[in-house]
């Protein structure tokens, strides 16, 4: 019965719901923007989070992790996603998934328990156009004496601004290649930029970053099984903004009146909602399907991957379109949460690779 | 493997015949049993004899009736191992989808025993007597009435018509909703009759669809009489029976989409040889086309799973029901549109039969929203019953 919740994912969500509601709350977004907070994100909360697991929910326990599946990383993130928590969990995955799919012993043992920990944080230093692509990297990687200099440009950097080390994507002569950067490495600039959802992600310029051999993780499969991976997981953080942003609007439709009767009672909006509904019970449905194809280590994983993130792009959007409508004039004022729900379904969307990209992967995928 | 799947496949192995063992190849092989059965093949029937032998074709009616007395788990592995090898339905039925269940759960015992087993072996064709012309969405205002035959009291005389009664002219005997009480509201007032159609007094005129095939009737009564035993549940309980068959009558709708669906040449196959996948609109119609395909499958398969203990089908049918019959509806116009010139034959010659078949199912695939409840009265049952939402007095 992959589709049904177990009881120890039950209890997770329940765990997870009420840390939400308590510890990161659409408050807390609203109030980091307006203090205009450098850091984006509570660390503190991120310590927490990390000391209940979340950092590193599907490291194995011997490195620190929780040792738990995508399945429960799902559970977990579609509950952030309610809140909007700008916590860095992502761009911690993506750190701990290309230490788990190309990294040596050694590397895991210098990397992993800090964090797992949630005192050190990693992410993936990817894109550098205007729009995701998994193309051969522009960004060069050129052998030198014991290792590589890097060289290029990286941006949308997800929680870059306070990373304390990157994985870089490079090429090498025809191949991709992924590096372990320091935040500190000479010749790295870190430039932080604020995006409309009220988070940070960082521009970064390489200008002759050396590496060692050592510092190399892997190619392109594993920049593949990392972003896929990621794609997946976003998706799943989508499905709860989705689904939250669907149940508040459900409730002002049968709460707002006029014409002296709840404006949920007028069949232009029911339909609507319905349309929503249906589309929100298929996103449900792929998000699952392709967290626990990962967990059963699948080959449609990359497919299901396209599949998530196309219709969580899509839906996200649509949902966030009709409640700013159906609540009217408040739905356009800052003083509403809608707008935040509105802002980052158009940031998750461009993550990643949005719908048509999505698509065009998944056909090329299917062989068409 | 599980001892019973592993008894399945052994069975499976050893009857079913290899030529039901792909899918079938339009309607024409279709088997609906009832008096004047028509069999595409020996084997078809020999298939239906074998699966209805074990109450397969019923798989979870208890065996006092005929069927295989399967618990929900035991139903899906049957249903799982006659897929792994393409297996056909040995029978397409509405008493099996719609009229059963409800016997099962309003039915007396007499009916129960009298009907279910015929159904499960194919015996009986049923057909549905629901809409009238000025009672389509608006069921409930359905006007056919039922009266006691004043000199015999066991006995119910039926005048009215019924209109869309899909395969009334094939049909042996019909489920039927007839007003019983004319001074009762709207909704109490209704029963659930049943009757042959060879009664004296019912008669049939085909109407043709667009599509040109004449799969439905106009059915009209004129004094028909009918035993009183044969009336289901009470006299005025024949909306909550209703309603409780079209939920079932939804959910099978979205199951046949599903797999009709699966039967058909996928639509990158096809637009691969139209040679349209350059065009980067058509292939990403059909890309997005085949996502929403499979994240329904996938949402067949959780509502499955999750209604496995319920047993009943709930409002998620009404989900379904659109859903699916929309997105058949798209699909079928994304396969005339790959195939153009192709897409829009009528008759030989010029076409091929494949080609001609895909625009009188792309005809046909209109009718999808509407038969079984349309798509916006489905829209309406998932705001009221699923959202809550409603004029406030509910
Ligand atoms: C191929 C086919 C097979 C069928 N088989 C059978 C059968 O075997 N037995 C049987 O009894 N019936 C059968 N039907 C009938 C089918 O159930 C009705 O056609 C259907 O319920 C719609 O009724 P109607 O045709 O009177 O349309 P109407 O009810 O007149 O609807 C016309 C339009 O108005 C819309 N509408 C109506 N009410 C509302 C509302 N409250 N809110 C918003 N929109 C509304 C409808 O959605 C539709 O778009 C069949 C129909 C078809 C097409």
């Amino acid at each position: 019965m992959a589709f049904v919740l177990d009881d120890v994912e039950e209890a997770m969500r329940d765990t997870a719901r009420k840390w939400t509601r308590e510890h990161a709350p659409v408050m807390q977004l609203r109030a980091l923007r307006d203090a205009r907070d450098t850091v984006g994100f509570s660390r503190a909360g991120w310590r927490e989070l990390a000391r209940l697991g979340l950092a590193g929910v599907t490291v194995p326990e011997r490195w620190g992790g929780a040792g738990l599946g995508f399945a429960a990383l799902g559970v977990v993130v579609e509950e952030l996603g309610r809140t909007l928590a700008t916590l860095p969990w992502l761009s911690s995955l993506m750190g701990t998934e290309a230490l788990l799919g190309g990294a040596s012993e050694a590397q895991r043992q210098a990397h992993l328990a800090a964090v797992c920990a949630g005192v050190r944080l990693m992410t993936l230093a990817h894109d550098e156009g205007h729009r995701h692509s998994r193309a051969l990297p522009s960004t060069t990687a050129t052998r030198s004496a014991g290792g590589f200099v890097l060289r290029g440009t990286k941006v949308m950097v997800l929680d870059g601004h306070v990373a304390d080390a990157f994985v870089v994507s490079a090429r090498d002569g025809e191949v991709t290649a992924l590096f372990v950067v320091a935040a500190g490495a000479r010749g790295l600039g870190i430039e932080r930029s604020q995006v409309v959802d009220s988070r940070n992600a960082a521009r970064l310029t390489l200008d002759g970053v050396t590496v060692r051999e050592a510092d190399r993780l892997g190619g392109a499969e594993l920049l593949d099984r990392v972003l896929d991976r990621a794609t997946i997981a976003l998706s799943a953080e989508m499905l709860g903004s989705t689904v939250e942003l669907f149940e508040r609007t459900l409730l002002h439709l049968r709460t707002r009146r006029q014409f002296g009767v709840p404006i949920g009672s007028f069949q232009a909006l029911q339909h609507r909602a319905a349309q929503l509904f249906c589309e929100i019970e298929l996103l449900r449905s792929v998000v699952r399907e392709a967290l626990v194809a990962v967990d059963e280590g699948r080959s449609d994983v990359p497919r299901l991957a396209c599949a998530a993130k196309a219709r969580a792009s899509d839906t996200f959007a649509l949902c966030a379109a009709e409640a700013v409508q159906m609540h009217g004039g408040i739905g356009v004022t800052d003083e509403l949460d809608v707008g935040l729900f509105f802002k980052r379904a158009r940031v998750t969307a461009m993550l990643f690779g949005d719908a048509p990209y999505q698509r065009d992967r998944f056909a090329r995928l299917e062989g068409y | 493997m599980s001892d019973f799947r592993g008894e399945v496949r052994a069975w499976l192995e050893a009857n079913c015949p290899a030529s039901m063992r792909s899918p079938c190849r339009g309607e024409a092989e279709w088997v609906w049993g009832g008096r004047r059965a028509r069999f595409f093949s020996d084997d078809a029937r020999l298939w239906l004899e074998r699966m209805a032998a074990r109450g397969w074709t019923a798989p979870t009616w208890p065996r006092q009736y005929g069927g295989g007395g399967l618990a929900p788990d035991e139903a899906t592995i049957l249903d799982e191992e006659l897929r792994r090898i393409d297996a056909r339905a040995p029978l397409k039925s509405f008493g099996l989808w719609m009229l059963g269940p409800v016997l099962l759960e309003f039915g007396s015992e007499e009916q129960r025993a009298e009907h279910l087993p015929k159904i499960v072996r194919g015996e009986i064709r049923w057909c549905q007597g629901y809409s009238e012309t000025g009672a389509g969405s608006d069921l409930a205002a359905l006007e056919t009435r039922a009266v006691r035959d004043p000199s015999d009291d066991r006995t119910w005389i039926v005048d009215g018509h019924k209109i869309w009664t899909s395969h009334a002219d094939k049909a042996d005997w019909m489920f039927c909703l007839v007003r019983t009480d004319a001074s009762a509201t709207k909704h109490e007032g209704i029963s659930f009759l049943l009757f042959d159609m060879q009664s004296p007094g019912v008669s049939v005129v085909p109407i043709r669809l667009i599509s040109g095939a004449s799969p439905f009737c106009q059915t009209f009564f004129d004094g028909v009489r009918v035993p009183a035993a044969n009336l289901v549940g009470r006299p005025g309980q024949g909306w909550t029976i209703a309603k409780a068959l079209l939920k079932h009558e939804r959910a099978l709708i979205a199951q046949a989409r599903d797999t009709a669906t699966a039967e058909e040449e996928p639509l990158e196959a096809m637009a691969r040889r139209y040679d349209v996948l350059g065009d980067p609109l058509l292939r990403d119609r059909v890309t997005q086309a085949n996502l929403d395909s499979l994240c329904f499958t996938l949402t067949l398969r959780r509502s499955a799973e999750t209604a496995q203990s319920r047993g009943q089908p709930g409002p998620e049918s009404s989900m379904q029901k659109l859903y699916g019959t929309e997105l058949n509806k798209r699909r079928k116009e994304l396969r005339v549109a790959i195939a153009g010139y192709r897409g829009i034959g009528w008759e030989e010659p010029g076409f091929a039969p494949e080609e001609l078949q895909l625009v009188r199912d792309w005809l046909r695939s209109r009718a999808n929203s509407i038969e079984g409840g349309t798509s916006e009265i489905q829209l309406n049952i998932i705001a009221r019953r699923v959202l809550g939402l409603g004029d406030g007095r509910s």
